[in-house]
């Protein structure tokens, strides 16, 4: 029981987590809204990856590539920002 | 009476092939003599011969192609295809040659059969994962063929919206499809490759003892996982575009169709470090062997294989200075794109370094491999000029960046994977081919190569836009020279496949290192035997320690 | 420990067998996460050009389905979590038992999801079905284009997974898949349905929170 338990520490700290999110969208908008949300749920991926996916016991290197992916997009959401956010509209 | 008998045989070149050897007996060509030896093995050494032959197939299919338009631009009018039939072949030559033959070229032949003997290991961490990808190249194959035979598609190989979600009426659907399938081929080669250079190398090879081509494979298997998953998001969009509309590249719901152009080059700009960035590796093994000396600043070569890699994925917005993105990120991307530069040039002072005072080999593989070196300057610096923003606005889709990603392309890469052939050719199949001939090929695709791409650098900047097949009379006398070049390289092409295919019956033995050059992969017979190495190998040595022979020197 | 571990070609020895296993199925992730990544991208790009348009139609999703779906699947992966540790002591019965639930609670989730799609029908809010003149404005009929292809995309990558899970249950009960002597297995493939969770992680408010 005592590997288990921590597991649903965890769960019910996403649970926790999912009502929050829930909740907020009820009170912000916009820009706020976004990033409130957004970092909501990537604080819940990192607590899956870190604990359910086994990155707690795994090596530097299989950290490197569980971020990775998400790293590289990253590259694409801001280069690609670079030309929305300034483009005018005409 | 036997022994004369067999002089008389050796000296005697009609007489019918060579016997098969004690090497040849128990290696991987030996291993099973089925076609279903073939189809369902394991091995990457026969996993590689099955990629060689497909995607030499599909680089004749995309030639007769560029055969039809090179033919077709000979004269000022549309004589030979139409409007419609141009746009086909200029869309098949492109999707074939990009998908079916440069990305997976050098990796999926010569990397298959090289990463795990350069590195000590028995096979590829999945081997049955690497028959699965072949699998799905040839279905997307299939899909190509039949999109040929069904009658093309007229979008150019970019599937630019709204052209290709609006307008075109080729089969776009099904050539999304094929390209979507072989991308799937493409992320799991990636995949095996970076899991075996992690786990698989020999006790002893450390990453600062890695082959440099291994260096590059790892760097290109990168850019193949992390790209091709956007391609093929955005080939299932265009796709949903076209059967139902969903308006995500379409203006009139609110879409964006400059959106596609940033998707697409997210994957295609990196995609062109994946066909070349393997070609840098293979030269980096040749110019070492070419001048028997360790590499020049090995570590900067290596580092730089990872740079272009990441770097390559900051610049796709070069590609759209003139399609409305905003002038702010154009100047961002343009910065970026000259960074790309700097790696490329540490390599290629590297390797000129490297040759600097070497008794340099003149044999058919570091004939392609000096050819390269000059190509690719060529088109890298003609890359450095279509970078600069001011500049690209005037020679914007006109054939000067045909000729450049030409020089790249086919002068870079097709120079590679035919020096790769002619280099690891005796390792392959385990006998010598004819070196006058080799000499010869790789100075008839120099020369034709130079006659067919030159030109098109002056007519590009005398303003021939490209993806047109009538054109002004004065542009003519470039066009004709483009194409007599282009019908010297199409000979030059096919000349290599003769005399390798009579090296395999009628060559010598070449023994287990004909060029006498470092690495594992020289260390077993010619062909490897099936399970590549009869012990697990034990590295003790940094790469290319060639023994130098020191001049005494006048000065 | 070691001795009960089967190794096969090309790998010498389970930990580098293991290790390569997890190294590739994480590689395969990375790449799962950019072919979404693209999907994300085009939703943020659409939200960024029509904010108001967008917002209202997110408004018009049922948020509570979709936070009830998010409650199932975060609770099936803690089911495959506690399966790979169950798998580790050796415990057949419990790890298949424990397997099972989660492709239940898949399974609900497409269910619920199907719920879902009707009343989206019902409301005349599902495109391609439904007639395009409900829609308040072109971004709303993008907006819920771009859902349909996001979940539907994210329900193939779920039942893949359901698949997945039913045959490690399948093979538990056969006992052709021996714990913990390949606990291993079970441990890469549960990082896969992890991984779809996540997915829906950012799905939920990225279509359903837009405020």
């Amino acid at each position: 029981m005592h590997v288990v338990r921590p597991l649903i520490f965890v769960w019910a700290a996403l649970m926790s987590l999912l009502a929050l999110t829930i909740a907020a969208s009820f009170a912000l908008t916009g820009p706020l809204s976004l990033v409130t949300s957004m970092g909501v749920a990537t604080v819940k991926a990192v607590l899956v990856y870190w604990f359910f996916m086994h990155l707690r016991e795994e090596g530097g290197l299989i950290r490197l590539a569980a971020i990775a992916g998400i790293a590289w997009l990253m590259i694409f959401f801001f280069l690609a920002l670079a030309d929305y956010a300034t483009r005018s509209s005409s | 009476m036997t022994s004369d008998h067999m002089v008389d045989a050796a000296s005697h070149p009609a007489q019918p092939g060579i016997a098969e050897t004690a090497e040849e007996r128990v290696s991987y060509l030996r291993a099973g003599h089925t076609l279903g030896s073939w189809l369902f093995t394991s091995d990457h050494k026969r996993i590689a011969i099955l990629y060689f032959i497909s995607v030499t197939f599909f680089f004749f299919v995309g030639g007769a192609a560029a055969t039809l338009m090179r033919a077709d631009l000979l004269t000022p009018q549309a004589d030979l295809l139409s409007d419609e039939g141009y746009n086909r072949a200029f869309t098949l030559h492109g999707v074939i040659m990009v998908w079916f033959f440069l990305i997976p070229s050098i990796p999926n032949t010569f990397g298959n059969f090289l990463v795990p003997l350069m590195i000590g290991a028995r096979d590829l961490a999945f081997p049955r994962l690497n028959l699965l990808s072949w699998y799905i190249y040839m279905l997307g194959g299939l899909f190509t063929i039949y999109v040929l035979i069904a009658g093309g598609v007229d979008t150019g190989w970019t599937f630019y919206t709204p052209l290709s979600s609006m307008f075109a009426n080729g089969n776009v659907v099904l050539a999304a499809t094929a390209v979507f399938i072989v991308g799937f081929s493409s992320i799991l080669t990636g995949l095996n490759f970076i899991v075996t250079i992690h786990k698989l190398r020999a006790p002893g090879m450390t990453w600062g003892r890695l082959p440099l081509f291994i260096w590059s494979l790892y760097a290109t298997s990168l850019i193949l996982v992390l790209a091709t998953p956007i391609l093929s998001v955005t080939l299932a969009l265009i796709a949903a575009e076209r059967l139902f509309g969903i308006g995500v590249f379409n203006p009139s719901l609110g879409g964006d169709p400059l959106l596609y152009q940033h998707l697409f080059w997210f994957y295609s700009h990196p995609a062109v470090y994946i066909m070349v960035l393997p070609a840098l590796g293979v030269v980096s093994e040749l110019v070492a062997a070419a001048a028997r000396k360790p590499v020049f600043g090995y570590q900067f070569v290596a580092g730089s294989s990872i740079a272009i890699a990441a770097i390559g994925f900051l610049v796709w917005g070069h590609h759209m200075f003139v399609a409305g993105q905003s002038a702010y990120a154009s100047a961002i991307f343009s910065f970026l794109s000259l960074a790309v530069a700097v790696p490329s040039g540490i390599k290629v002072y590297n390797w000129t370094a490297t040759l600097y005072k070497g008794q340099i080999s003149l044999d058919p593989p570091f004939l392609f491999a000096m050819s390269f070196i000059g190509l690719f300057v060529v088109g890298g610096l003609t890359g450095v000029i279509l970078a600069m923003l001011a500049v690209d606005v005037h020679v914007h889709d006109t054939y000067f960046v045909v000729a450049h990603f030409h020089y790249i392309m086919v002068g870079g890469t097709v120079s590679a994977y035919f020096g790769a052939l002619h280099y690891w050719w005796p390792k392959i199949i385990g006998r010598r081919y004819s070196l006058a001939w080799g000499r010869l090929s790789a100075a008839l695709i120099f020369l034709g190569f130079n006659l067919t791409f030159f030109p098109q650098f002056l007519l590009g900047y005398l303003g021939m836009p490209r993806r047109y097949h009538v054109y002004p009379p004065e542009f003519q006398v470039l066009h004709v020279l483009s194409t007599a070049g282009a019908s010297i390289l199409g000979v030059a092409y096919l000349l290599p496949f003769t005399y390798l295919f009579y090296s395999m019956r009628y060559g010598k033995p070449a023994g287990a290192n004909p060029w006498e050059a470092t690495g594992l992969e020289w260390s077993i017979p010619s062909p490897p035997p099936k399970h590549n190495f009869a012990e697990r190998p034990t590295v003790t040595r940094a790469p290319y320690d060639y023994t130098i022979e020191y001049e005494e020197s006048d000065d | 420990m070691t001795e009960r571990v089967q190794v096969h070609e090309p790998f010498v020895d389970p930990a580098q067998q293991h290790a390569a296993d997890m190294l590739g199925m994480y590689i395969f992730l990375a790449s799962e996460i950019m072919l979404f990544g693209g999907l994300f991208a085009v939703l943020f790009v659409c939200r960024l050009l029509h904010p108001q348009e967008i917002a209202a139609a997110s408004k018009e999703l049922h948020l509570w389905i979709g936070g009830i779906n998010t409650a199932i699947l975060l609770t099936s992966s803690l089911a495959v979590a506690i399966a790979v540790q169950l798998a580790r002591q050796g415990s057949r019965r419990a790890v298949a038992i424990s397997l099972a639930a989660a492709a239940a609670l898949g399974a609900g989730f497409l269910i619920l999801k199907a719920v879902e799609y009707r009343l989206e029908y019902s409301d005349g809010l599902l495109p391609g079905f439904s007639t395009a003149s409900k829609f308040a404005n072109p971004a709303t009929h993008l907006f819920m284009n771009i859902y349909l292809i996001a979940t539907v995309l994210h329900a193939v990558h779920l039942s893949i997974g359901i698949l997945l899970l039913a045959g490690l249950v399948w093979k538990l009960l056969r006992r052709s898949l021996q714990v913990p002597k390949r606990a291993s297995v079970i441990a890469v493939s549960g990082l896969y349905w992890h991984l779809v969770d996540v997915i829906w992680i950012f799905l939920y408010p990225a279509l359903y929170l837009i405020r």
